[in-house]
């Protein structure tokens, strides 16, 4: 069927737009009339609002409205208590969003949620996770749907037999997503109707939200989200600047547009949460794992309930017969975690993959033989075989691009100048889904063809890769279709999230051009003006799935150099080998791997939120104190992938590389420090205070 | 909205009337400082009085030899400035050092001694500053101080003066230019900052409404060989954990002239006296370095989450000395 589309290096489609500025983002569209939402959060960690006096900000020239629980349209309680905002005077954590300022200006609107006087009614807080947290309990299920607990045979004897025995406790602070465009709507009512133009991962989610919250069908909402300025899970599901802006836009009866300052994103849009992690592993001298154990510990909110499921990746990553793994929780007056980039997986594979560099040291085996020694024949925790499993073409290939063969295994051997010089190496795995999803196509009578499917483009490339498989799917030249997304108007379909995005469209996607074709070809005379359409729907299709283990592969090689006085660590090289099935775009398929490796960069080396406990929030809460990864520090980084055909996927044959590239980055990154160094740092991130005077200590 | 004035004056005696004049003013430069200030509620001038545009940009030699930097000049401009290059490169590289490309194009020298500290307890107004709002606390004292001060803090404030080049400027022994109501004043770098004592509100010793013109360089052979190291926590756009300006003259081994300022370890640029003193007319050695910042750094008083700069400013001390002399560590 292929006519080649796929698997071509192509521009973004809305490339141009973007790099001119003409593509709109959710508060850039023109409008009449339009108003300005400032969010105003709370001042207080753990509390009740006793009184709110809206009269100084009102004022305010230009200030319209400052709603709050007392005055704020009802919304409904049912939906998600994350989103059942200004309705009471409760407060759960510093920073929760207690009111709307509404004014003519942007100015104005932020000048008057400084004058709007809340007085609280305050209560002792805790918001610092430890490990003895009176607090910690084991939650019924975790992140999405996975088991709290897993167990196969008699971990605790194994072990204690255990040749070779490694007990680790790997910690990581909270992180804090951070896409470019801050979470941002505006908000229309016309006629009882509500359109909003929102940053978000998913749009039709979001339109269900938003009708259930107001009480209206899904008809009355349309959520429109052309371009998104990224989101790394944060703007997986209605956030509160669309639920806010919404609430203001009826309370004035004029459109608002209300966007989230970058302060406002630490916490109240989601974060990883800290993690305290004790890995286990025995094996026997030859590396041959027998007892492996994952304990993890993470924190939600008070408000609901969000479990990290960080031990989730040792379920089914490496062989050993006796294993358990276990997630603990403490309910903390913070704001809620969230999804950010892998999570689960992110967190848990810098501990797992940690443990296993330790096993290597602890047995005299190179790290990446003692990764192939254990490699599973089936699922260790299911017990389905792989769909494919490409983990050991990652690891030799990777070894072979590196140059990981000239390896002096011992740590402390490599030094040029002040820099002490190390390399390490990590695996990594990410689960290859796909949920259902609705397309369709029509023919036009001018040759054309028009694909229609609600999929988001968060800056991936997900609507040019769509494109492509149109194309393909249809057997023509990819000029002569267009694809229209982000639109909740459009066939309904999940969010960018998971790395299933792709595999979930392109399902419909392709089911929908391959029937259009069908009746094609069926067709006799003409086609009517406004084309020939048909509508693909996947559910029944991936519920008949075989079960099967999928998942995408992938295996980080790091080189770091770190300063012998001063402790500073920069990352020389890093390289990424992967097996994510049918790479459809590889100029945005790079991005997206080295993106992921870069942020996997980041959390290893810079990424903190630092928390104040008597303020109960994160003190380097902007891009100046909360230090991302700078080009400076990515002296360079390769991604490429081994070929890989997986029948037992979905119609294009992708596995999603959105997350892959971010698992295990920071286990080869703390792995290379230690080579270097002799030191294992085990809580991120590694910072030079950590590190300072280290060839003394070497 | 919170509405202020804009003034453009004619001239340097127009700008400080109008300061003189208001209370509430604030000169605006480059911007990259306060107009962030401003937007998080930190500052909130009732007008500003733009002076980029006073006859303030030139970088022109003096008769006796140094250098005159107007107060307007931009920070890439100074950093690429070839005799600044030359003859001073501890400055060029304290630029270069700092911030971003972007930020160097609007940032000027004047503005960037005036800079306000980064400490995140001043930067969020919901948070006890006696910087930010003299009497409310010092949160930063007991709270997440790692950035900040070892050296000459004060119950009231430990924060840290985050200017790469007042460092630089420091080590120079270089001399401010002010213009004030009564006339114009020259006041050393050495004496232009505060410690924070009782008022850490105040940061200079200037008058209010007094306005930087210029910056002058004396004649200092001896910097040509000179260097700026600093210490952050990534490779770039990052304020310094610890930095070094150096200078030194060695006459066959032996100190003979030799000047140190340290970054962000104190509520001011901090020059090196005590360690200088103990260089001098010594026979140079890495060993002697480490002496000599040992003997610098006694006064030091880490706070709860700062004590590893004791050590790392130690470090840098030795290597840029080490490295200037030419000599293997």
């Amino acid at each position: 069927m292929s006519a080649g589309a796929v698997g071509r290096a192509h521009p973004r489609l809305e490339g141009r737009e973007k790099v001119t500025g003409t593509a709109r983002y959710a508060v850039e569209y023109p409008l009449d009339d339009v108003t300005y939402g400032w969010a105003v959060p709370a001042a207080a960690v753990r509390g009740r609002i006793t009184r709110i006096d809206a009269e100084p900000a009102l004022a305010l020239p230009g200030v319209l409205a400052v709603l709050h629980h007392g005055n704020a349209p009802r919304l409904s309680p049912d939906v998600d208590p994350e989103l059942y905002l200004l309705q009471e005077p409760t407060v759960h954590y510093r920073g929760q969003f207690v009111a709307v300022v509404v004014a003519e200006s942007i100015e104005a609107a932020r000048e008057g949620a400084r004058h709007v006087r809340i007085d609280y009614d305050t209560q002792p807080h805790s918001t610092v996770l430890t490990a003895d947290h009176p607090g910690l309990y084991r939650p019924d299920k975790v992140n999405p749907s996975y088991p709290t607990d897993t167990a196969e045979g008699d971990f605790d004897a194994a072990f204690a037999a255990a040749e070779v025995q490694v007990d680790a406790t790997y910690r990581t602070p909270a992180y804090h997503n951070n896409p470019m465009e801050p979470h941002a709507t505006t908000a229309q009512w016309r006629d009882g109707q509500l359109l909003l133009h929102d940053s978000n991962q998913g749009s039709t989610a979001v339109q269900a939200a938003m009708a259930e919250l107001f009480g209206m069908p899904r008809e009355s909402v349309r959520v429109i989200s052309a371009h998104v300025g990224g989101g790394f899970g944060s703007k997986g599901y209605a956030k509160a600047s669309v639920v806010l802006a919404a609430l203001a836009a009826r309370h004035v009866d004029r459109p608002v547009r209300l966007a989230l300052t970058r302060q406002q994103l630490f916490g109240p849009i989601g974060y990883r949460t800290p993690t305290i992690q004790r890995v286990r592993l025995g094996s026997d001298a030859d590396g041959r794992i027998a007892a492996i154990c994952h304990d993890a510990i993470s924190q939600t909110s008070m408000i609901t309930e969000f479990a990290e499921q960080t031990a989730v990746y040792t379920r089914s990553m490496y062989a050993g017969p006796h294993r358990r793994t276990t997630h603990r929780l403490a309910r903390l007056d913070v704001p809620t975690p969230f999804w950010m980039r892998a999570p689960g997986e992110c967190p848990g594979a810098y501990a797992l993959e940690s443990a296993m560099d330790e096993l290597a040291v602890a047995c005299g085996i190179d790290p990446v033989e003692l990764r192939i020694r254990n490699d599973p024949a089936v699922d260790p925790d299911q017990g389905h075989p792989f769909s494919s499993r490409n983990l050991v073409a990652c690891l030799t290939e990777g070894a072979r691009r590196f140059g990981w063969a000239d390896r002096n295994p011992r740590p402390c051997a490599r030094r040029e100048g002040r820099w002490m010089i190390g390399t390490g190496v990590a695996g990594s795995s990410y689960p290859a889904r796909a949920r259902a999803a609705a397309a369709t196509a029509t023919a036009l009578p001018d040759g054309g063809f028009v694909v229609r499917i609600n999929a988001t483009d968060i800056g991936t490339g997900a609507r040019t890769a769509l494109w492509q498989v149109a194309a393909d799917a249809l057997d023509v030249p990819p000029e002569r279709v267009r694809i229209h997304i982000g639109d909740s108007d459009l066939p309904p379909a999940g969010v960018a999230g998971g790395s299933m995005g792709t595999s979930s469209w392109s399902w419909a996607v392709v089911r929908a051009c391959q029937e259009l074709r069908d009746r094609l070809g069926h067709h006799t005379g003409e086609l009517p003006a406004d084309g020939l359409t048909v509508e693909a729907h996947t559910a029944d299709e991936i519920r008949a799935q075989r079960p099967m283990a999928r998942y995408a592969y992938g295996a980080q090689f790091a080189e770091v150099r770190v300063d012998a006085d001063t402790g500073e660590v920069r990352v020389s090289r890093l390289l990424g080998v992967f097996a994510v099935g049918q790479v459809v775009n590889p100029t945005t398929a790079r991005s997206q791997l080295i993106g992921g490796m870069t942020m996997g960069l980041s959390m290893a080396l810079h990424e903190e939120g630092v928390l104040d406990e008597r303020y109960g929030d994160w003190v380097n809460h902007d891009l100046a104190t909360y230090h991302i990864t700078a080009c400076a520090d990515v002296e360079r980084i390769e991604a490429y992938w081994v070929p890989e055909e997986d029948p037992d996927l979905n119609p294009a044959g992708v596995k999603g590389l959105g997350e892959i590239g971010i698992v295990g980055t920071a286990a080869a990154i703390a792995s290379a420090v230690r080579h270097a160094t002799g030191v294992r740092v085990r809580d991120l991130p590694i910072r030079l205070d950590k590190l300072l005077g280290v060839s003394e200590l070497a | 909205m919170r509405s202020f004035h804009y003034r453009r004056p004619a001239d340097v005696a127009e700008a400080v009337a109008l300061l003189g004049a208001d209370p509430e003013a604030a000169y605006l430069a480059g911007g990259t400082n306060l107009v962030d200030l401003m937007k998080l509620g930190v500052q909130r001038p009732d007008l500003l009085v733009d002076v980029t545009r006073l006859p303030l940009g030139g970088i022109e030699p003096l008769p006796g030899g140094g250098l005159r930097i107007g107060a307007t000049v931009r920070n890439s401009s100074l950093a690429a400035h070839p005799v600044v290059r030359r003859d001073y490169p501890v400055l060029s590289r304290a630029l270069l050092a700092a911030a971003s490309g972007q930020l160097r194009n609007m940032a000027t020298t004047g503005g960037n001694l005036m800079q306000r500290t980064r400490c995140v307890y001043f930067q969020d107004t919901g948070k006890a500053c006696n910087k930010r709002e003299p009497g409310t606390g010092c949160a930063a004292r007991h709270g997440q101080n790692r950035d900040l001060a070892i050296l000459d803090w004060s119950e009231q404030c430990v924060a840290t003066h985050p200017s790469d080049l007042a460092v630089a400027l420091a080590a120079l022994d270089a001399v401010v230019e002010v213009a004030e109501a009564g006339g114009t004043r020259d006041v050393p770098v050495a004496e232009f900052y505060r410690s924070p004592g009782e008022h850490p509100e105040r940061e200079t010793t200037l008058p209010r409404g007094a306005l930087i013109t210029a910056v002058r360089l004396p004649p200092l052979p001896a910097a040509r060989r000179s260097a700026y190291l600093k210490v952050r926590d990534r490779a770039s756009f990052a304020f310094a954990v610890g930095s070094v300006a150096a200078v030194l003259d060695l006459d066959a081994g032996v100190v003979r002239d030799v000047r140190l300022a340290y970054g962000a370890v104190a509520h001011r640029p901090w020059r090196a006296l005590r360690a200088e003193a103990e260089l001098r007319g010594r026979p140079f050695t890495p060993e002697l370095a480490g002496r000599a910042a040992d003997a610098e750094l006694e006064a030091a008083r880490p706070l709860s989450h700062n004590a590893f700069k004791v050590p790392l400013v130690r470090a840098i001390t030795v290597r840029a000395l080490t490295e200037l002399a030419g000599v293997e560590a």
